[in-house]
């Protein structure tokens, strides 16, 4: 990997929270290796009607969020998650496998910080991961 | 000899540019060779759909053999000039365009008819992506497999201080991911193979139930003479392939002949022959509803009626398309049409001249009317069904005709009240 071993980067990793609300639990458990491996301390959650309470309770540093999921889209939970001050400002990385320009602009809309389609490579997430936690610890 | 009268000339012309021989082309068109010599010989008066065929066989335009290649010119410089808004003033001046500059003209037509061609694939392609149920969840399972593939294997591969627990455990990912991923692409393969291509999925029971029933041109002599019944019909008809289509058919076959029962064919076509295809003139003359003089005119295959008939939720239940009236496959049409509009006031007539936008501004005249369908029960909301009939119609000006789509996806118009999405037309895919 490219990062590991770089104290710089896995200093900043030290003690940043990160939710993965997925629901295909072989990609959930590939990605919760990936971002555990650099240092991060990743939470998984698999359904979209009760990611809203999760993200609230957990309040975790970015949420990397599929876009179909059961209970409630992830377009409807970033919306969500905008409209409230307390997460406003969360760095959401959305993940899915509808690559339209229609989904792109709906999620742009909707306030997402990042957005990727699968099949993406381990260090595309990695490297967006990285980004949006060191742009947003910056910003705070 | 009149330009008409060459048209077997330029058919054997254009045989011979296609490399084809006269019996060759006489077996692809079910007809004789002696036959097909006299029409090449302009001995023998052609038209309707053997030129149709002998057109669509030798990949020209029909006006190309009827009228010479000139003709089709300029018939698509004229298309292209209403469909870019040019002044009737600029669009009139085609002609000087093909005699001046014959060799950009041709270049601009064959783009005009190639960009037609494109967009209806587009619309066909984005169409089923966005609302065929069946490929978009098929080609959803697909990618997220890929994904969980790709990002393990990758682990895998670069991480060689993996511990052997989490090596096997990936490697168990992987061996279910991947059965996984070959079980859904064998999937999806069976279901795109099910079809012939874009124009034709057959995949869903509703494709079936159009497929039969433009086999059939939407007509079924037999069925009206009593020939034959709507189970005989079904349990011959190789396209019906699922229970749903089959069970859909019989529904619209029953209703045919309760139609016919009611108002034959003979008697409807005399009405129409002296009344014209005026619904209530024929629905006074027939002493029948209207909804049903619908059905019935756009039965009749030389009228080339399209009609479309949809439940109280908006759902399209019959589809006969008229030429240039786009009716979308999946998913759900304008709001704007007056098909909708008839729900919300059952029993009335509403006669609207509509202006379809789309590659062009396409006029039709359209009869809609809604009728409580089922029984009546104390305390229920009717249940309803709209129909509307199709009517081809001069050009009409946008002052008078009502602007519709065929659906969001499609539409050019912006703004509009009923969007319900962005239109690939104007944002792209």
């Amino acid at each position: 990997m490219v990062w590991r071993g770089c104290a710089f980067w896995e200093e900043a990793a030290m003690g940043k929270q990160v939710l993965l609300v997925e629901d295909e639990m072989n990609i959930v458990e590939a990605i919760r290796f990936l971002l555990s491996r650099e240092g991060w301390d990743v939470d998984t959650h698999s359904d979209g009607a009760s990611a809203i309470d999760v993200i609230r309770d957990r309040k975790p540093d970015l949420v990397v969020l599929d876009v179909m999921l059961p209970g409630k889209s992830g377009f409807d939970i970033l919306e969500e998650l905008r409209g409230d001050d307390a997460t406003a400002d969360l760095p959401v990385l959305m993940l899915t496998a509808r690559g339209q320009s229609r989904d792109r602009e709906m999620a742009e809309k909707a306030g997402v910080s990042r957005f990727m389609t699968k099949p993406f490579s381990n260090t595309e997430v990695l490297t967006a991961v990285r980004d949006l936690l060191y742009v947003h610890g910056q910003r705070t | 000899m009149a330009r008409e009268g060459m048209t077997g000339s330029r058919i054997r012309e254009r045989r011979s540019v296609a490399g084809l021989r006269q019996a060759d082309l006489a077996r692809m068109l079910g007809i004789s060779a002696s036959y097909l010599n006299l029409i090449e010989h302009n001995r023998r008066r052609i038209g309707g759909k053997l030129l149709l065929d002998i057109a669509r066989v030798l990949d020209v335009e029909p006006t190309m053999l009827t009228e010479g290649a000139e003709a089709a010119l300029m018939a698509t410089l004229r298309e292209a000039a209403t469909q870019a808004n040019l002044p009737a003033a600029e669009a009139e001046r085609a002609d000087e365009l093909a005699g001046r500059f014959p060799g950009w003209a041709e270049v601009l037509a064959a783009s005009h008819r190639r960009i037609a061609s494109l967009e209806r694939t587009v619309e066909t392609l984005s169409d089923r992506l966005t609302h065929d149920p069946h490929l978009a969840t098929s080609v959803h399972e697909l990618l997220t497999t890929a994904a969980a593939i790709r990002s393990t294997a990758a682990i895998l591969a670069e991480d060689p201080d993996l511990t052997q627990d989490w090596r096997d455990r990936f490697h168990g990912n992987l061996d279910q991911d991947s059965r996984r991923l070959a079980d859904s692409s064998r999937a999806l393969v069976q279901y795109l193979d099910e079809g012939q291509g874009v124009e034709d999925a057959g995949a869903s029971p509703q494709d079936e139930l159009e497929a039969f029933l433009t086999d059939h041109k939407f007509a079924f002599e037999t069925l009206e003479s009593g020939a034959d019944t709507p189970d005989s019909i079904v349990t011959k008809a190789t396209a019906l392939r699922s229970n749903a289509a089959r069970h859909m058919a019989r529904g619209i076959l029953q209703k045919v002949a309760e139609d016919a029962a009611q108002a034959p064919r003979a008697a409807v076509r005399r009405a129409v022959k002296e009344l014209g295809p005026d619904p209530v003139a024929l629905a006074r003359r027939l002493g029948v509803p209207v909804p049903m003089v619908l059905r019935r005119l756009a039965s009749l295959p030389e009228l080339n009626l399209g009609l479309v008939i949809c439940d109280r939720a908006g759902s399209l239940l019959f589809r006969k398309p008229a030429a240039g009236f786009v009716i979308p496959r999946f998913g759900s049409a304008c709001a704007l049409w007056p098909l909708f509009a008839a729900l919300a006031q059952p029993g009335r007539l509403i006669r609207t001249p509509v202006v379809q936008l789309g590659r062009g501004r396409a006029a039709f005249d359209c009869v809609a009317v809604a009728e409580t369908v089922g029984q009546p029960d104390y305390n229920s909301a009717p249940l309803l069904q709209a129909s509307m009939l199709v009517l081809p119609a001069a050009a009409a000006d946008s002052g008078e005709a009502l602007e519709v789509g065929a659906s969001c996806g499609v539409c050019p118009r912006e703004p509009c009240p009923g969007r319900r999405e962005p239109s690939i037309l104007t944002g792209g895919l």
